[in-house]
């Protein structure tokens, strides 16, 4: 990095909110995927006028810039793929108002997800979007990935619970859209802007829907042989119109690793376990759970328990959400896919990932959300051993692309960044890929905002794919 | 245009569509009239291939194209600087795909609504999207003219539940976006963007929505109120109890009067009417039905209602049917209707309503008035005689609440207006901010200008 941009950062932000050394960006290089990327300086912002400074410099000096919130990120997305200026949003952190009546909070990009709904639980609201990351998360990184949650089931996505952004545009302008209202004026803006990634502007304050507690929650562990039962009680319970707030999914042999690390109480033994949750009224929830117990037990469930108090539930959620991590027993590394597929084909889904999973010779695991198609197979390898790796690699690869062929989609939560860009082809057109690039340009014409994200190599915005670590030229999926 | 060219485009768009389906005389293009003007060429394709073919030749031929379902909304929007060519997308119809397994359904653009929600009813499942002019609207204009429904109170808007799109953009090109599974992050969400565009960006040829399964029971309850202050302490202490209904409307007496009178089938429920009616709808298993009941009726009594009423599930549905049609009644309700749509945050609603009861009050104009989920307000305004001094007493209301736009969260569009006051009304504007980025959306999705020239808002 040219020294003058550091030092004229330096001189307007204050030297601690600049950071250029090597030991210092190392920290910087990953987030929550596979991939790594370094920048050449992060810098701290503490106000939108800070954005639009470094915006403007950068331009300036023709220099690349990416948005990162805690970068727990799942596909790259927050990776300076381009080196340059990392503009990191953990000091923008203040939630700006609360606005009880109209159930809506503004709040700076780098607040935590679930610091906010510990901001407004006092008066029985919350913000619903649920990443299993929301412990440490940031809004800003959940609107520009449009990140889900278990409970997207029932609630939907992060762009169902955002109606106003505050943007710095890639010129460093400054421009606000939306706000408090339920109903934009115009075009849809924020809905074009949330989970757009970061390629169209830096978001710099979001003005998020907060959420009514339901009165009554009840969830449920059913326990089953197979993985098979499982997921067609699943479908069933799809077919029958019974639609729980989360219903989630873990297959037996990841759950004895979640179980080593939590202590929930899961069963060592089984094939599978759904984790299912309602919400609602007290008589609705009652009629409900009672419904899903007949549809598991018409599943040859063995068990269904209920949990019966908050810590006990908490304690479930606690195994579901840090499930992946728990996973870190068992193989020194381990590749999170996100794709979605159709939900009657949920069974025929998993016995493919099983396949695949025999064909490369390497476990793969589920957890995932299997309320709404959107898998999560887990594959586990050893980067160290290089065939193992390319396995891996291959395995994600086919998985990924069959969800695409049985009419799913790409990613359902985690978001395409650099992780998917080549595999947009599998379902875009060159002609979408056009409107894309033109969108694209209209509002980040020089490619300097988060480049390389996205768009495949030949449909983007004529940037250069930066690949430093054999792990970036070979994880393509 | 003139004749000979209107000729010679007329029989390129033939070689598209055949010659049955293109037309330039006058009697048949007056019903494509908009604000007055008429078309030059009216073209009506059987597929998406065809629509984008029809661009692309109005694109060579700088023509301007403003694509249309069954017209039912085709009045909402600015008057447009230019309208060459009507692309009408009726017979652009049919269910492309549905698995009732998946509670997901594409269907083509022309797919009237109420043939759409019969193939959901036979399985069991529906659209939250009952909007007005449902009998004859197409899924694209309902689409494109953004008007909600009246059970956006728990199912939100089209934007929740369309999950992807196909349609033809400003280049002639089909393009998509989203897909067919109920969570999705591919790509950028363009779909959004169709939702309320008035034409404006994409001629729309397939939507994706995500569908629900109907309720074992929708029923409803009616309370009605001498003050307004009753209706919305009601309003609010529902919103603030555990009970989280499908409809929540508050209609006003004028409302009561104009739509809901001794013709209509949900009248019984509407005798005791008084200044403020509040109409909740709610769903679920008979236990779930009669715990609202029980909780309404409680919440009615702490708010001092003056009558209130259980609603079945039949009476309901003929409620709903009112409620759903309220912007359309509203239109049709004098041959000088202006129709209003705003939207506020729950705590602006007041504040509004003295604005519109001071102009009511002043003007001697009757407001017919409904409230929408506590947020959006319509309202009709249909005066008499004496055109002109309406006109003033109109543009002062506007004038206000222009004023009461720039003090709080508040925004407001002209529905629908007798096309002489139209260019004097118009819409509030966009903030400078919106516009700008609106115009970087319009640019990319039509660069050349082809789609409904100049009637979005700021003139986009």
């Amino acid at each position: 990095m040219n020294p003058a941009i550091t030092s004229e950062l330096q001189s307007s932000l204050g030297p601690r909110n600049v950071l250029y050394r090597p030991e210092d960006l190392a920290l910087y290089e990953y987030d929550g995927s596979v991939d790594r990327a370094r920048p050449e300086l992060v810098v701290f912002p503490s106000s939108t006028a800070d954005v639009s400074r470094i915006v403007k410099l950068a331009v300036k000096r023709d220099v690349p810039i990416v948005g990162r919130g805690a970068g727990t990120g799942l596909s790259g997305g927050a990776l300076a793929l381009g080196g340059g200026i990392m503009i990191a949003f953990g000091r923008m952190n203040q939630i700006l108002e609360v606005d009880l009546e109209n159930r809506r909070a503004v709040v700076q990009p780098g607040v935590v997800n679930f610091d906010l709904t510990r901001a407004v639980e006092h008066a029985g609201l919350y913000f619903a979007p649920d990443p299993s990351s929301q412990k440490s998360c940031t809004i800003g990184g959940n609107v520009s990935e449009n990140s889900g949650g278990p409970h997207t089931l029932a609630y939907g996505v992060t762009t169902n619970h955002v109606t106003g952004l505050e943007l710095v545009l890639p010129d460093g302008e400054i421009k606000r859209i939306g706000g408090k209202l339920s109903d934009s004026l115009g075009y849809d803006l924020c809905g074009l802007l949330v989970g757009s990634e970061g390629t169209l502007a830096l978001v710099t304050e979001i003005t998020a829907k907060l959420s009514k507690k339901p009165e009554a929650v009840k969830t449920l562990l059913a326990i089953f042989e197979t993985v098979d039962d499982a997921s067609e009680t699943v479908t069933d319970l799809t077919a029958r119109a019974i639609t729980p707030a989360a219903c989630e999914m873990m297959d037996g042999w990841t759950l004895c690793a979640v179980e080593d690390y939590v202590h929930a109480g899961f069963p060592r033994d089984c094939g599978a376990v759904l984790l299912i949750e309602v919400e609602g009224l007290v008589e609705a929830v009652a009629s409900q759970s009672a419904g899903i117990e007949e549809v598991c037990r018409a599943h040859n469930a063995r068990e269904v328990r209920t949990a019966k108090d908050d810590q006990e539930r908490e304690l479930l959620w606690k195994g579901r959400k840090t499930a992946f991590g728990a996973l870190g027993r068992l193989a020194p590394s381990n590749y999170v896919l996100d794709a979605v597929i159709p939900r009657s084909k949920l069974p025929q889904a998993l016995r493919r990932v099983l396949e695949i999973g025999k064909e490369s010779g390497l476990n793969i695991g589920n957890i995932f959300h299997a309320g709404d198609g959107n898998l999560h197979p887990l594959v586990l390898f050893d980067p160290r051993d290089r065939s193992q790796f390319e396995r891996a690699v291959k395995a994600s690869g086919d998985i990924v692309r069959y969800c695409v062929e049985i009419g799913g989609a790409l990613t359902g939560e985690h978001g395409v960044g650099m992780e998917k860009s080549e595999l947009m082809t599998l379902m875009f057109s060159d002609a979408d890929f056009a409107l894309m690039r033109r969108v694209h340009n209209q509002f980040n014409p020089t490619g300097l905002l988060n480049p390389g994200k996205v768009f495949p190599m030949g449909k983007g915005c004529g940037e250069t794919r930066v690949r430093t670590s054999p792990l970036h030229s070979s994880v393509a999926v | 245009m003139s004749l000979v060219l209107t000729e010679a485009i007329a029989s390129r768009f033939e070689n598209v569509v055949g010659s049955s389906y293109v037309r330039t005389g006058p009697a048949e293009l007056a019903g494509y009239e908009i604000d007055g003007v008429p078309p030059a060429i009216l073209v009506r394709p059987a597929s998406a291939e065809e629509a984008a073919a029809v661009v692309q030749i109005a694109v060579e031929e700088k023509c301007s194209v403003i694509p249309c379902g069954a017209r039912t909304s085709l009045a909402i929007g600015l008057m447009p600087a230019r309208y060459d060519v009507a692309l009408d997308m009726t017979r652009v119809e049919g269910i492309v795909h549905y698995d009732p397994g998946d509670l997901t359904i594409s269907v083509n653009a022309g797919t009237r609504l109420a043939a759409l929600s019969k193939v959901l009813a036979d399985k069991k499942q529906f659209l939250p999207l009952e909007v007005p002019f449902f009998e004859e609207a197409t899924v694209g204009g309902a689409i494109a003219s953004g008007l909600d429904s009246p059970l956006r109170h728990f199912y939100g808007t089209a934007r929740d539940f369309v999950i992807g799109a196909e349609f033809v953009d400003g280049t002639g090109a089909l393009a998509k976006s989203g897909g067919r599974v109920v969570k999705n992050v591919t790509g950028y969400d363009f779909h959004k963007l169709m939702i309320g565009s008035l034409g404006s960006l994409t001629v729309i040829t397939r939507v994706n929505f995500r569908t629900f399964p109907l309720p074992t029971s929708r029923r409803g309850f009616v309370a009605s109120f001498v003050q307004e202050d009753g209706a919305f302490e009601f309003v609010r202490d529902l919103v603030a109890s555990p009970l989280t209904p499908v409809v929540l409307e508050v209609i006003s007496r004028e409302f009561v009067d104009s739509f809901l009178g001794e013709k209509s089938s949900a009248a019984s429920l509407f005798r005791d009417a008084q200044a403020w009616t509040v109409c909740v709808g709610f769903e679920g298993s008979n236990e779930v039905c009669e715990r609202y009941e029980r909780d309404l009726t409680q919440l009615s009594r702490t708010a001092s209602a003056q009558s209130a009423t259980v609603v079945n599930d039949l009476e309901f549905a003929a409620l709903l049917n009112v409620l759903r049609e309220a912007p359309a009644l509203m239109k049709d309700r004098a041959a000088h209707s202006l129709v209003l749509r705003f939207v506020s945050v729950p705590g602006n609603l007041r504040e509004l309503l003295r604005v519109l009861n001071s102009f009511a009050s002043s003007s001697q104009i009757s407001c017919v008035v409904l409230v929408r989920s506590a947020s959006i307000v319509y309202v009709a305004v249909s005066p008499g005689d004496g055109e002109e001094t309406t006109l003033r007493q109109i543009a002062s209301l506007c004038k206000s609440i222009e004023t009461l736009r720039k003090q709080m969260d508040l925004s407001g569009v002209l529905l629908f207006c007798p096309r002489q006051w139209k260019a004097e009304l118009s819409v509030w504007n966009q903030t400078a901010d919106a516009l700008d980025i609106a115009r970087r959306v319009k640019n990319s999705f039509d660069p050349g200008g082809t789609f409904a020239s100049g009637r979005f808002l700021g003139g986009i």
